[in-house]
């Protein structure tokens, strides 16, 4: 076997093993980090298509920050697996409903480029660096998608802060830093002359 | 030389043997003198902040105290490893590993000079900035698998922390690839070596620093922020939680995390050598470029870690979150707009 098949058997195995145990660990951080291998390994795998922007990307975006959050917030929470097992079986059929659907979408995009549908924008090998290619066809072909892309994280962002952000209330004593910071000792302090006191 | 002792591994070993031998030997020729400066950087640290504080720090164990790290090392090697009561042993065992792996496998694509790196990849910035996000789950998972109120504050201080003050790193590196037109950290020294200040033989004016003065100003104060250590150090906080994500390590396991942090900082201070110092390029003419320069740049961002940890109390945890998100941020976005139209007026220096 190839050296190169070897490694692309390894990380394989690694995700599916990943993947299926982020659904039977019981302790739902050992699903958290099952996930962050299932994600390393897939970024190792796109390592070994060449596509190492998105294997970086995928690395630093998910394992980086998404399951960072995950995992602050699966540590922050008192879960009681028995309960969440409960009605396992009233929701199968629309868990598997829904699996089979990505299962097929799935199909129809590896089917296709198999059978070489598709066109291919990035052609493999083709010398150039994988960012710089991402970056050219983000910024010229793809342009308008891509902004359209931005408009919606941006507003994504001012959802969330509108969602979460509050006024301080009426009672609170914070003091805005900036102030604070200015403060000089002559505001705080006051220096007392005392006349001095008759010694015996 | 070192080819014929390539050719001489080939001979034994074949064509992939010989290339697999050849580069588990260089990567032992990085991690081995890292492990080294590491361990003595603590010895600095320690007699270095003794002088600031009229002591003399280590001074007993060998000649001036200078196998006071290999005693430390010995000594916290025989101490045993407790586990504590409801602790998750596996990921308790497992945190350490995780917070020391991403700071010695960033070194794989760290270059030393013009030729001398392991792995020299196009989006090497863009690699050692995915490997440092990861140091981040060393610390979550050592606070949580503690099974401690202390250990697990200590880690969500220092995860808020350090996610923070990586997107304020991540900005601050857009605006020097958008000057040097590369993710590649060689390239981005090359870059540097370029100019008018170059020509006059005055090079180090040409250097992203001074072009780039605010980023490289938020660049290494996040580099502080990132690695925990002093005015930021939250995470210990031994006033209001005791010593943060590691307080119920003990032994090796907690040498591995104190371990971790000094690699962090070499790391650090080596990116901002490389990205903003002008890495091995020589700061004048009539000197050549060589590795010592690095080594000399690296080890003078090392004694600044030092210095302001004996300067400077510490921040309050409200401030710190407020320096990262509402000064450090907002100051990046405005910076990548200045240098995007410093860029495409005539004025641009960087052509």
């Amino acid at each position: 076997m190839e050296f190169k098949s070897f490694v692309f058997y390894l990380f394989s195995l690694l995700a599916v093993f990943g993947a299926l145990r982020v659904v039977t660990a019981r302790n739902p951080v050992h699903a958290v980090l099952f996930l962050v291998l299932a994600f390393v390994s897939a970024a190792g795998i796109w390592m070994l298509l060449e596509a190492e922007f998105l294997a970086i990307t995928l690395v630093l975006v998910y394992v980086g920050a998404v399951m960072v959050l995950f995992l602050f917030v699966v540590m922050m929470l008192d879960i009681n697996i028995d309960r969440l097992r409960e009605g396992f079986w009233s929701y199968l059929p629309l868990g598997a409903t829904v699996g089979a659907l990505m299962v097929l979408e799935m199909g129809v995009i590896l089917a296709g480029s198999y059978l070489g549908l598709f066109e291919h924008a990035i052609g493999a090998g083709s010398g150039e660096s994988n960012v710089k290619a991402v970056g050219r066809l983000i910024y010229t072909d793809y342009v308008y998608p891509f902004e359209l892309a931005s408009i919606i994280l941006l507003v994504g962002i001012i959802a969330a802060i509108a969602l979460t952000g509050r006024k301080p209330k009426a009672g609170n004593k914070a003091i805005d830093p900036a102030q604070q910071v200015r403060v000089k000792a002559s505001d705080r302090l006051r220096i007392v002359s005392m006349p001095i006191e008759k010694q015996e | 030389m070192m080819e014929a002792f390539q050719q001489f591994l080939g001979e034994f070993l074949g064509e992939s043997g010989a290339l697999a031998v050849w580069t588990l030997l260089k990567i032992v020729a990085v991690v081995l003198p890292l492990l080294g400066a590491v361990a003595y950087l603590t010895y600095a640290e320690r007699k270095i902040i003794g002088f600031m504080q009229v002591r003399v720090g280590p001074q007993r164990v060998g000649f001036k105290g200078l196998l006071q790290p290999i005693a430390d090392a010995l000594k916290l090697m025989f101490k045993e490893i407790i586990i504590p009561t409801g602790a998750d042993k596996t990921l308790f065992l497992l945190a350490p590993v995780l917070s020391m792996i991403p700071a010695l496998a960033a070194w794989a694509v760290v270059p030393f000079n013009d030729t001398l790196v392991i792995a020299d990849v196009d989006a090497s910035l863009l690699f050692v900035l995915a490997l440092s996000s990861f140091g981040v789950y060393g610390i979550i998972l050592a606070g949580w698998a503690s099974n401690s109120k202390y250990a697990l504050l200590g880690a969500m201080r220092s995860a808020a922390q350090l996610i923070s003050y990586e997107i304020a790193m991540g900005m601050a590196l857009i605006t020097v690839l958008m000057v040097s037109n590369s993710l590649n950290l060689g390239a981005i020294v090359g870059a540097q070596g370029q100019g008018m200040f170059v020509d006059l033989g005055a090079g180090f004016l040409s250097w992203n620093w001074l072009p780039l003065l605010p980023m490289f100003v938020v660049y290494v104060v996040s580099g502080v922020a990132e690695t925990n250590r002093a005015p930021f150090d939250m995470a210990e906080g031994e006033a209001e939680i005791v010593a943060g994500f590691h307080v119920e390590y003990s032994g090796m396991a907690f040498a591995i995390f104190f371990l971790a942090e000094y690699a962090n900082m070499i790391l650090v201070s080596a990116l901002t050598a490389l990205l903003f110092l002008g890495g091995w390029l020589s700061p004048v003419g009539f000197l050549p470029d060589s590795i010592f320069w690095l080594f000399a740049k690296i080890a003078a961002l090392l004694f600044f870690f030092l210095w302001i940890r004996a300067t400077f109390p510490r921040y309050r945890y409200d401030q710190v979150m407020r320096l990262g998100w509402k000064v450090f941020i907002p100051l990046c976005f405005v910076w990548i707009v200045v240098v995007g139209c410093w860029m495409m007026s005539p004025l641009n220096i960087w052509k």
